[in-house]
């Protein structure tokens, strides 16, 4: 395997400033590594080799001609194909959007062209961003480069897998209950939810409006942040975009700190249902913070007992109004049904063709919860708990500077295991979700193997709205201590990805 | 709380404009059971004295300069469409028969 595809961003950028690195060799190095692997994981639905390779040239030309360029200049970098890109296709993993070209780019997608970063491709995903597993994409799973045999999360399974199995050094994820944060945990890499608005969701394809958010995928504490910056900050085409700047993030990560910290251990998000070496792990850094002079608190949040149930009603409800744009007039499949259709039998048709059974499956869900009659029981009445979230996070953040959980109750099940389970699908997401119903930023980092069956576990940090630069000088040092105790990043310790199956 | 059945599926899925097999409506209503019966406490937790919460972080409403910004061409905006005719989305037949 090339040692440039080993490289932290951080490091990759620091060879390309330097030029010991071009970045037409470093680009090509992980459309190599694509190419040797992505048949094993189909982390990618399109590789944009050209178009990549291209921006590298355009990064050694400029570099050799003295010009500045942005840091990260040359960095390659995959993103979820939730996420609009001109000159890509963008299909959301449905087959209603299949062979669809974007006429604009999404706002982080005009950040990275600025940086420079060549876009290396598109990925996977559950359809729409709709599950915790990429089992739910239309275009086939991803698998986690620690066991082919299993998931790598989701609905970011394709950007988390990309980064372990070192087809990208970076990627762009999007979180609207823990897409982001949860395959970071089962494939042992990092990943951030930004505060809600502090990256411009302009060009997401929106699942549920309210709680969607574009942030970071990577291997590193550091390179999330350096990511993080790249995509933050105001933008007048998201109305709730914050107008806040968007903070020294990557100054934060260099300079974590937790002495006299005060850690709260979230009382909720933890014990039963939670397997014991995902516990173990927790407990184990936990100590470490301690170690560190952090101080460690618990917490109480009574109310996320309900959490989970009141985002089963609050973002399907968005989604249904949402994917009713998907009616086969301005973009995407329409399928005729025979004689002289209507509209009405013409989007019927399509959309039961477009979609898959989970889309489906919350499309119903959030017409019901919207319908007249129900209207205030559900959805109102889950609008209200998303108030006791939030107070429940306001009560927690007097007594500790930042939150700390599991991220996921469970390391990677195996492909299949929860298919036909929606329910069992959903709890994967219990330890996340309260983020998004409140807003605040959050980040997911590996913390160790589970003792029964050796796959990663990953560890979460939360902070108030608008404090992200805390996680990122939190989960430095938590990774710096944990990578001393292992001598050498966790990903050190993937087995080798078979060949294609 | 009222549950969901068979029924209550066709009738939504027709209001969301998805066609479903009779089998489909089955495995659906079905799943749909368990999902609504695992969140209806919901509806029972939070008092009539409990604001909801719409957005999380608040927000007024942000307004721009009304100029004319970026825009898509003609062109651009119907290069997605499944069929178009003198620049403009082509739909199918709005009502039956006349």
């Amino acid at each position: 395997m090339s040692e440039i595809i080993r490289l932290s961003a951080a490091a990759l950028a620091q060879k390309l400033q330097s030029r010991e690195v071009s970045a037409v060799d470093a680009t090509q190095a992980h459309l190599d590594r694509i190419a040797a692997v992505d048949g094993s994981i189909n982390a990618f639905l399109h590789v944009n080799t050209e178009e990549a390779l291209l921006v590298a040239a355009e990064v050694d030309k400029a570099r050799a001609d003295g010009d500045t360029l942005h840091p990260l200049a040359g960095v390659p970098i995959a993103v979820k194909d939730l996420i609009v890109t001109k000159g890509q296709p963008t299909t959301a993993g449905s087959k209603i959007l299949e062979g669809w070209h974007s006429p604009y780019d999404a706002t982080v997608i005009r950040r990275l062209r600025e940086a420079r970063m060549p876009i290396l491709g598109k990925t996977n995903l559950d359809e729409f961003a709709m599950g915790s597993s990429t089992e739910h994409s239309a275009y086939g799973p991803t698998r986690n480069p620690w066991d082919l045999d299993r998931i790598p999360g989701g609905s970011g399974g394709g950007s988390a897998a990309a980064v372990a199995a070192f087809e990208a050094p970076l990627a762009l994820g999007t979180d609207t209950g823990g897409s982001i944060r949860q395959p970071g945990a089962v494939t042992g890499t990092v990943g951030v939810k930004p505060t809600y608005g502090g990256v411009s969701r302009y060009g997401a394809i929106a699942m549920a409006s309210s709680l969607d958010q574009i942030g970071p995928v990577s291997r590193t504490v550091l390179d999330s942040a350096l990511l993080h910056e790249v995509i933050g900050g105001h933008d007048p085409h998201d109305s709730t975009s914050l107008t806040d700047p968007v903070g020294a993030l990557v100054e934060a990560a260099r300079r974590g700190e937790v002495k006299g910290l005060r850690v709260g251990v979230i009382k909720e998000l933890s014990g039963e249902g939670y397997q014991t070496g995902v516990l173990n792990r927790f407990a184990e850094s936990l100590e470490l913070l301690r170690g560190a002079g952090a101080e460690i608190v618990e917490v109480s949040c009574p109310n996320f007992k309900y959490a989970l149930g009141a985002y089963y009603l609050i973002m399907p409800s968005e989604a249904s109004s949402n994917l009713a744009k998907y009616d086969g007039v301005r973009f995407g499949l329409r399928v005729v049904p025979e004689g002289a259709p209507t509209i009405e039998r013409v989007m019927g048709a399509t959309r039961a063709a477009g979609f898959g059974d989970e889309v489906k499956r919350r499309i119903i869900l959030g017409t019901y919860a919207l319908s007249a009659g129900y209207y205030d029981a559900y959805y109102g009445s889950a609008q209200k708990v998303r108030t006791l979230i939030q107070r429940d996070f306001n009560a927690a953040f007097t007594q500790a500077d930042v939150l700390i959980s599991p991220t996921a109750p469970t390391t990677a099940f195996r492909l299949g295991e929860k298919l036909d389970d929606p329910l069992a699908m959903y709890l994967n997401d219990v330890a996340t979700i309260p983020a998004n119903m409140a807003g605040i930023p959050g980040l997911s980092l590996p913390n160790g193997l589970a003792d029964e069956d050796n796959l990663p576990v990953g560890i979460q940090l939360l902070a108030p709205a608008r404090q992200d630069a805390r996680l990122y000088r939190v989960g430095a040092v938590l990774e710096s201590l944990l990578e001393d105790k292992w001598g050498g990043p966790l990903l050190a310790q993937a087995p080798e990805i078979a060949g294609v199956k | 709380m009222a549950e969901i059945n068979r029924e209550d599926v066709a009738h939504l899925a027709r209001l969301a404009h998805i066609d479903m097999s009779s089998e489909e409506l089955d495995r659906m209503a079905g799943e749909l059971a368990v999902i609504v019966d695992s969140i209806k406490s919901v509806s029972e937790v939070a008092g009539d004295d409990v604001p909801a919460t719409s957005h999380p972080i608040p927000l007024s409403n942000v307004y721009r300069d009304d100029v004319v910004g970026e825009t898509l061409s003609n062109e651009e905006a119907l290069a997605g469409a499944p069929d178009n005719a003198d620049g403009r989305f082509r739909v199918p037949a709005i009502l039956d028969g006349e």
